[in-house]
């Protein structure tokens, strides 16, 4: 009998207790933090997307070879003697044009390995990171300055250099030998 | 004959008020209100998105459940499945009939009030079992057995109490027993009602036991936390309502939103002087005669408003009851002692 009359007193004081703690969070400060109006300051050195400075970028290709995942595609063209490639924010001379820098966000894994090794420090992690797509292809993002026609164009006259230079060549080492393939051209005669 | 049309024409608008004029625009309100009430005893925002504040959300809710497909399993019993949210809220709706929201509008001002109301919340089981059966889901037919189970037991104690403040009142007929509430906040019946003296002294305790047992037994009448384990979410899905979907589910919504405010107005009525007045009325003061009226639909609509809001708060300070803590609850303390209560409260009557 006693504890029942104990278990009634409990009940009360502990349900008028549990409402107690429901009111008072009634007037609280609520947490919630209303997302695409607010937001909250990410931190210094958070990862998301990567950014890279083409003006910095001189082709060295070392975020390339550090990506793990390797979303990140880079092709190069060996500047021509007569052409400038540009310098670097620091005076650095280039020596590549960047036809391609190629980087896949759908395979980025934001391990900030590529940001390490750059020597010029120009791909580097941003605080966007909202930038969710309807079609997989939209996350590659092309950070190249020359248009595809202009890539192109600096890869067949890179072509044609090379195809000259080693008609050059081909020909320096024909004039070198002429008589050697003289002798065999009479040889075979022979 | 004329007359005759003319009559059945105007009480059918009448009838019809609370549904249109009350009921639906309550329901989304508590809806609302029961989201950032539950936000804001988490420390949480709650719908922040639609309107301002949210305050379209339950609108745009209720225009969602109107545009959904209604699905409709091979197995169900189909004439069955369809009756049950119609039964549920017939059952819910007919308790405001005797409800007096004011001294000027009351459906039908008949003798057994209180009676009629429990009578038909009654209906609220049936309709409730008999959706829970032909959903042909077994976690359909738990929660149909746990709330036939629930409601019955609890309707005893709640009749028990009803007893007793009638005992007091004299009358079961609720409109008579609001006016015997007038003038005064200690003529409330939770302070002993209108009489005076030693009596009304020696009332009040048992009265407010009543109140408290009244309370807890109309939260496991209308399946609310914590006594929610009919629609027990973690447990059974949705308990009854887990195969309706669109329009059928909002009926059982509209129903279950209703029933909270039928209980919390009864509440009202028995131990908190219906749609009376703590203080004096405006009209009353500046001789407005209309104006009285108005102000008893505010103080009505707001006492219930006010039980509507504890009930929520409840749901989020108290866990879910395990089925046999529901039973013992009802059938080990508040029978006996609404029992012994009643038998004080007649005792002290005949003093």
């Amino acid at each position: 009998m006693k504890e029942y009359f104990k278990n009634i007193y409990e009940t009360i004081s502990t349900v008028l207790v549990g409402m107690g703690v429901t009111w008072k969070h009634l007037f609280e400060k609520k947490v919630t933090i209303q997302y695409p109006d607010e937001r909250l300051t990410l931190p210094e050195r958070e990862r998301n997307r990567l950014y890279v400075d083409m003006e910095d970028c001189i082709g060295c290709r070392q975020c390339e070879n550090a990506c793990p995942v390797d979303c990140i595609e880079i092709e190069t063209v060996k500047a021509l003697p007569g052409e400038d490639a540009g310098k670097t924010k620091a005076g650095q001379k280039k020596v590549f044009f960047v036809t391609k820098f190629n980087i896949d966000f759908s395979k980025c894994c934001f391990c900030s390995f590529c940001v390490f090794p750059c020597p010029t420090n120009c791909i580097k992690m941003t605080d966007e990171f909202e930038y969710s797509e309807y079609s997989r292809n939209n996350l590659i993002y092309n950070f190249s300055v020359f248009t595809p026609e202009e890539a192109e164009e600096k890869k067949r006259k890179f072509a044609e250099f090379e195809k000259e230079k080693a008609a050059q060549k081909a020909a320096a080492v024909a004039a070198q030998k002429p008589a050697e393939t003289n002798t065999n051209t009479s040889n075979n005669n022979q | 004959m004329n007359n005759l049309v003319q009559e059945i024409i105007v009480n059918l608008l009448l009838a019809a008020a609370p549904l249109f004029l009350w009921i639906l625009p309550y329901a989304l309100l508590a809806v609302y209100l029961e989201r950032k009430i539950s936000g804001f005893m988490q420390d949480r925002l709650g719908p922040m998105r639609v309107g301002k504040w949210g305050l379209l959300q339950s609108l745009a809710d209720i225009v969602k459940l109107l545009q959904k497909e209604d699905i409709m399993a091979d197995a169900v019993d189909k004439k069955l499945f369809n009756l049950a949210p119609l039964l549920v809220f017939i059952g819910s709706y007919a308790a405001f009939a005797t409800i007096p929201f004011s001294s000027i509008y009351i459906g039908s001002n008949i003798d057994l009030g209180v009676f009629f109301v429990t009578a038909i919340s009654a209906l609220v089981v049936a309709g409730l079992l008999l959706g829970a059966w032909a959903s042909n889901n077994k976690y359909s037919l738990y929660g149909g057995m746990r709330t036939a189970a629930q409601i019955v037991s609890y309707e005893i104690p709640t009749a028990i109490v009803i007893l007793s403040v009638v005992i007091i009142a004299g009358t079961f007929n609720l409109k008579e027993m609001s006016e015997q509430q007038t003038a005064n906040i200690f003529n409330w019946y939770i302070f002993g009602g209108p009489e005076l003296g030693l009596k009304k002294f020696i009332l009040i305790p048992f009265m407010l036991v009543g109140t408290v047992i009244y309370f807890i037994s109309s939260l496991a009448e209308v399946n609310r936390t914590p006594f929610d384990i009919p629609e027990a979410e973690s447990e059974i899905i949705g308990g009854y309502h887990t195969e309706y979907s669109g329009m059928k589910f909002a009926f059982f919504f509209l129903a279950e939103y209703a029933n909270m405010f039928a209980v919390s107005a009864i509440i009202t009525i028995l131990f908190f002087g219906g749609y009376q007045s703590p203080f004096g009325y405006l009209g009353n003061l500046l001789n407005i005669k209309w104006l009285v009226g108005v102000e008893q639909i505010f103080w009505f609509l707001f006492k219930g408003l006010l039980f509507v809001f504890v009930q929520m708060w409840l749901r989020w300070t108290l866990p879910r009851l395990r089925i046999d803590q529901l039973m013992v609850t009802c059938w080990k303390y508040l029978i006996p002692i609404s029992l012994v209560n009643l038998i004080i409260i007649a005792f002290i009557s005949l003093l």
